[in-house]
């Protein structure tokens, strides 16, 4: 499976389907989507020697000093995007490099698959499975506008929405990205699509191209689709709950057919570790100022670092597996939200669980109880600790973590913590309705 | 069908009526055109009809094929199959007249695809070019990656028989991919996601083992 004989194929594939547009994607260090288009007569030369672009207007990319990056395609990703399919427009994720050949340490992907390396020089392979929800709304408008509930069930329907779904499936399904199932969520105009699992790199591609899909789609029909984490204040924010596994060859490493409950000492010891860095860990599953909107009580959202099988208010959770199923035992991490950057997400989760069992941590005690009914001495008797409360605790949290520089590298680690401080303060300068209507009319 | 080429340009009217059957439009040629051998790059195939002037006709064929090597067909009258059995000219291939519109599609479609039938395989409705990488379900396009394109073909070659995850590796990926074994599930479920919910049984998981094809 040499890289020549792939791009041969996407040559071949681009000349025999009439492609006339390649958008090459990468992204930012926020998670958002960059595209550049190119001809078919370009994309020979991108293959072998890549794009060069200018990567100082890139959120978290470049110093001016070095603006010339290179975006270098990467010909395995290379898929034609079915809801342009009559205008022949492919797409291709890319790694970006420096000028002179180096991996770029801002790009997200290249955090995640150093991040693989490391599981894979233990012998371990990464395997994740999101669900990823999201809103459909009137507009992008300030006051969002659901659509199938009350006076603007005439706008659409409640099956229009179904519709929606079925047309966002069978996008994804023809882009190579299976979909476990699909169904309405707990909040008016609330969905949710959960993926089958893939490896870490793959799925967090697919994520890019899930969001993107899901607002094409939203886009085609006058609507617009949402991953803001809490855009509703009275109902549950979008979640993207993720679960792992890890795979040594063939062989689920959290199974164990000697355990009472099917678990392996390293899926104990992974637990531990996630619980461990959980506050750490959590500017980067959440991290917009909205994301700790949706980390409160009263909804199905964590907000306690202790974990459980069957308990919808930890933070992770062990599902239950159909006996003699070795090879589905996993872990459900449930605080990210689904507007993180799945790549540096994955990046922090596998970086997390595999401290844990380097360092053979054991299994914190289980908590079946309702932890929201604990007092606080309770919870920490128990040794169960909050999440972070806002975005500022998180930052904390994060800039104390040597595992999670480790894990992010100096430049994502230092631009992020720079970004996000920047983003607090914009948003403590903000003087919201809840105060004006609280403090002004008895102070 | 592009670069189909037909002489003389007043064809018979029965073969003329099959031409128009077969949903065939070929560029006319007349004696005259036959000398531009700097155009015989835009015909990829031409049909010669031999008609009542077959001797002649014969000899236009001949020189056709020697000055340019594009591939030909004869159109014949029954009777005139004796004029070529012993012909030494290369002929792509001979239709007779009455021609039944179909076969005459089927025959200039095998030539003008410029691809050899050893280079296509073949599993019900599906196909897979491994000349061009092209893989088409039903006659419509299959956009597959290049490790699911193998993977397919891998089992298209190789039907009916059992491969475990580490075989398929091995085949396939063509050494220890850093995935591992599970690398060949996730593969095996794109590809269904992707030949679609009736054609996803082709691909049976046999428990404990691996995969089965066909």
């Amino acid at each position: 499976m040499t890289t020549d004989k792939q791009a041969e194929y996407v040559l071949q594939t681009v000349a025999k389907r009439g492609i006339r547009f390649i958008r090459l994607w990468f992204t930012d260090v926020q998670g958002f989507m960059k595209s550049v288009a190119i001809s078919p007569a370009e994309l020979e030369t991108a293959l072998t020697e890549g794009m060069t672009f200018d990567g100082s207007s890139i959120d978290g990319y470049a110093r001016v000093h070095e603006a010339d990056m290179i975006a270098r395609p990467d010909p395995k990703t290379f898929q034609i995007l079915p809801w342009r399919e009559p205008d022949g427009v492919a797409r291709i994720f890319c790694d970006i490099h420096h000028t002179d050949g180096t991996a770029f340490a801002g790009d997200p992907r290249n955090v995640l698959r150093r991040n693989l390396r490391g599981a894979a020089d233990l012998g371990y392979s990464f395997y994740v499975a999101p669900e990823l929800e999201f809103f459909y709304f009137a507009d992008s408008g300030p006051n969002p506008k659901v659509l199938d509930q009350g006076g603007y069930f005439d706008l659409t329907p409640l099956d229009t929405a179904q519709e929606y779904r079925r047309t966002t499936i069978e996008h994804l399904e023809k882009l190579g990205i299976p979909v476990e199932q699909s169904h309405h969520e707990v909040a008016p105009s609330q969905h949710e699509i959960t993926l089958r699992y893939d490896d870490a790199m793959a799925m967090a591609d697919n994520v890019m191209t899930y969001r993107l899909t899901v607002k094409e789609v939203a886009l085609a029909h006058g609507i617009y689709a949402t991953f803001m984490p809490k855009p509703l204040e009275d109902h549950d924010g979008s979640g993207f709950h993720t679960h792992m596994s890890l795979f040594e060859g063939g062989e689920n490493a959290f199974y164990s057919a000697d355990t009472e409950h099917g678990l392996s000492k390293t899926a104990d010891a992974f637990i531990a570790g996630l619980v461990h860095h959980a506050p750490a860990m959590t500017a980067i599953t959440n991290q917009w100022v909205n994301s700790y909107k949706r980390l409160v009580a009263g909804f199905e959202a964590p907000i306690y670092a202790f974990w459980a099988r069957n308990n919808q208010s930890a933070l992770v959770r062990v599902p239950t597996t159909k006996a003699g199923k070795s090879s589905s035992t996993r872990i459900e991490y449930r605080s990210p939200d689904a507007a993180t950057n799945p790549y540096l997400t994955f990046s922090v989760l596998l970086a997390a669980g595999l401290d844990g069992v380097r360092n053979a941590m054991s299994l914190p005690e289980e908590v079946g109880k309702n932890v929201f009914e604990m007092s606080s001495r309770e919870r920490r008797d128990h040794g169960i600790r909050r999440l972070p409360e806002t975005l500022s605790h998180a930052l904390d949290e994060l800039e104390q973590s040597e595992l999670m520089n480790q894990a992010l590298g100096d430049h994502v680690f230092d631009w992020f913590l720079r970004n996000k401080r920047k983003e607090w303060d914009a948003y403590q300068h903000h003087v919201s309705r809840f105060e004006l209507e609280r403090y002004l009319p008895i102070l | 069908m592009k670069g189909l080429a037909l002489f003389p340009e007043t064809p018979s009217a029965g073969f003329a009526e099959a031409l128009q059957l077969a949903a065939l439009e070929p560029i006319l040629l007349g004696v005259e055109d036959l000398e531009k051998t700097d155009e015989a790059a835009n015909w990829s195939l031409v049909l010669i009809e031999l008609g009542d002037e077959p001797l002649r006709r014969m000899r236009h064929a001949r020189r056709l094929h020697e000055d340019t090597g594009v591939p030909i067909i004869l159109i014949v009258l029954k009777d005139q199959i004796a004029l070529i059995v012993d012909e030494d000219l290369e002929l792509a291939d001979f239709v007779v007249v009455p021609t039944d519109p179909q076969e005459l599609r089927a025959r200039v479609r095998r030539q003008v695809s410029t691809v050899a039938t050893d280079e296509v395989l073949r599993y019900r409705d599906l196909e897979l070019n491994t000349a061009t990488y092209q893989a088409t379900i039903g006659d419509r396009p299959a956009d597959l990656t290049y490790m699911e394109y193998e993977l397919l073909r891998f089992f298209v070659e190789n039907p009916s028989r059992v491969w475990s995850r580490e075989q398929l590796l091995s085949k396939v990926w063509g050494y220890e991919y850093y995935g591992g074994a599970r690398t060949v599930d996730v593969h095996v479920r794109r590809l269904r996601s992707k030949i679609g919910e009736q054609r996803s049984a082709w691909i049976t998981t046999v428990r404990s083992v691996g995969y089965r094809f066909g």
